[in-house]
């Protein structure tokens, strides 16, 4: 046993340099403030309109104007800025924010048509509703598990993305394509690793050594954007237990 | 534009972020074998020795760093006792993700929930029990408790080595560490909050767990015991007819208040070594007739000789010439 080994690894492997997305959102410069709010909508916006869809099972359309009534109460509103990391995950107070807006609209069923008097965010919905045409509706689920699925979904698309940009900037295309072969794509993982050499035209010994690059860099990315959408040390801990801790 | 993730590729995503990166060791990932509560295990490659063996590592969020505690404990619990019927460790440290991980023996066997199919004896099934009983009672002797026996922590090899692994959830005998005597074994990392096992905790497998360890209460050898008790039914569950007396050893061994069940592991193992050499047992008190039939029963090669010796003597005595 080497006199080096000591609790506390995970603490050295986080990066912490990036400012939580929360602090950023009460940033007195406006561009940063902004910035800040493109993140968050950019992760959040699939999970909220499909938990409106899937959850509370609206129309398309009335899930679209609920979405857009969101964020843009979360920003007219500064909803952020009542958020308490100590008593709640991000995520869940954005949940239950989504939940009491749901609640309200239907109280006040002589309101005016929605999206009337909201700022209008370009938000690609048809994609989203696309999306939940080919998964399939797992309406059962409770509210926790389904947000979280769809933020999970959300949270490593982005990554997936990051890393397919980043891998093409550092000449490294094939480690990508690796990755999606062998863990995206369905019946990936039935092929072994010599399937793999022969299709790409490299070595077996390459395909381990690419896949281990391509995996390394998406957690390292994937870490990376969920400490930007958590508040503090203690939520992202939780967060990357929840979202990446594999089932126990 | 971001692609649509299914669930099953949201999985594949999650284990791939969690596989271990053994980038500076001297281990090449092969494949994964399985996950437990704490981690994965996985085949690696040792390329300074060119063999296989098992790497264990802790999933990759460990939010409150309890299951590196416990993964780091168990590789030096385990580094010390040395027996045949212990896993032994090759190696420990951090990977360059921070990750504490181990090395160990890579065991090609099978768990004993399913090696157990292929063994209809149960004489073959006990003398299985017997080497279980050793490697505890080997550990209890040297401090250490395991607390999660059940069969799917018993491995078995394909030459019948058995062998008792996951030691993630065992803990020194509060004695052997008040004593810190030199013969026991040095608890390893330091608990980062020391009521991570301690009173009102409660970790292990229910069905397999001691009464007393699923009430959070401070545990000994014979929560261990109750569990060993639990195995032996679980090995015999799907016998038509359990023999009486190892039905009392059973009873005994998982009895609910500790001090009615076995108190060493020892005791335990004799009882079920007298069942299988035919032999009384203490926990089936016998009356004199049991008694006398299991003398003949297992002097019967005696007698009979004794009986024939005996006939031939008379048979001479009656037929001798006068």
């Amino acid at each position: 046993m080497p006199d080096d080994t000591q609790i506390g690894g995970m603490r050295q492997q986080f990066p912490t340099t990036r400012w939580s997305i929360i602090e950023r959102t009460r940033s007195a410069q406006t561009e940063e403030r902004q910035r800040a709010l493109d993140s968050l909508i950019s992760a959040y916006w699939k999970p909220v309109y499909k938990y409106i869809r899937l959850h509370w099972k609206r129309e398309n359309e009335e899930a679209k104007d609920l979405t857009q009534e969101f964020f843009s109460r979360l920003i007219e509103k500064n909803l952020l800025d009542r958020f308490a990391p100590r008593r709640a995950r991000l995520r869940t107070y954005l949940r239950i924010c989504v939940d009491g807006l749901v609640i309200n609209a239907d109280k006040a069923a002589q309101r005016l048509k929605r999206g009337g008097d909201v700022t209008l965010l370009r938000l690609d919905f048809e994609t989203a509703e696309g999306e939940l045409k080919e998964l399939p509706l797992a309406g059962a689920d409770n509210p926790e598990e389904i947000f979280t699925r769809e933020f999970a979904r959300s949270l490593f698309g982005l990554a997936l993305e990051r890393l397919r940009s980043e891998c093409a900037v550092n000449g490294k295309t094939i480690h990508f394509q690796l990755l999606e072969l062998y863990d995206i794509e369905e019946g990936g993982r039935q092929l072994t690793y010599d399937d793999v050499a022969r299709r790409f035209g490299i070595k077996t010994a390459d395909v381990t050594n690419y896949l281990a690059y391509a995996r390394k860099e998406f957690r390292r990315i994937v870490l990376d954007e969920l400490r930007t959408m958590t508040a503090s040390e203690e939520e992202f801990r939780r967060e990357a237990h929840t979202l990446l801790g594999v089932k126990l | 534009m971001t692609r649509l993730l299914s669930d099953s590729a949201i999985e594949r995503l999650r284990e791939a972020a969690d596989s271990p990166d053994l980038a500076g060791t001297r281990y090449r990932l092969v494949e994964k074998l399985g996950q437990g509560g704490m981690g994965g295990v996985f085949r690696v490659e040792d390329t300074a020795l060119d063999r296989q063996v098992a790497l264990k590592v802790i999933s990759v969020a460990d939010p409150d760093e309890t299951s590196s505690f416990r993964l780091l404990q168990e590789a030096h619990v385990i580094a010390k006792l040395e027996h045949p019927g212990i896993v032994p460790v090759h190696d420990a440290g951090l990977l360059s993700d921070g990750r504490p991980y181990y090395t160990m023996k890579l065991v090609q066997g099978r768990r004993l929930e399913e090696h157990v199919a292929t063994v209809p004896a149960l004489s073959d099934r006990l003398r299985i029990f017997l080497r279980i009983c050793d490697a505890v009672a080997f550990a209890h002797a040297h401090g250490v408790l395991h607390r999660d026996l059940k069969p799917s922590n018993v491995m078995v090899g394909p030459f019948g080595e058995v062998l008792v692994m996951d030691w993630g959830l065992s803990k020194l005998m509060a004695e052997k560490v008040e004593n810190s005597a030199s013969s026991s074994v040095d608890p390893g990392p330091k608990k980062p909050d020391s009521s991570a096992t301690s009173f009102g905790t409660v970790l292990g497998t229910p069905g397999y767990m001691s009464p007393e360890q699923s009430r959070g209460e401070s545990v000994d050898q014979r929560a261990d015991v109750y569990s060993l008790g639990a195995i032996l039914q679980f090995l015999s569950a799907d016998l038509s007819h359990v023999p009486r007396a190892l039905a009392a050893i059973r009873k005994q061994s998982i009895a609910e208040d500790r001090t009615k069940r076995y108190q060493t592991v020892q005791d335990l193992a004799s009882d079920v070594a007298h069942f299988l050499d035919g032999l009384p047992v203490s926990a089936y008190p016998e009356g004199r007739l049991t008694r006398a039939w299991r003398w003949i029963v297992r002097n019967g090669v005696w007698i009979l000789l004794l009986l024939a010796y005996v006939a031939a003597r008379a048979l001479l005595i009656f037929f001798r010439p006068r």
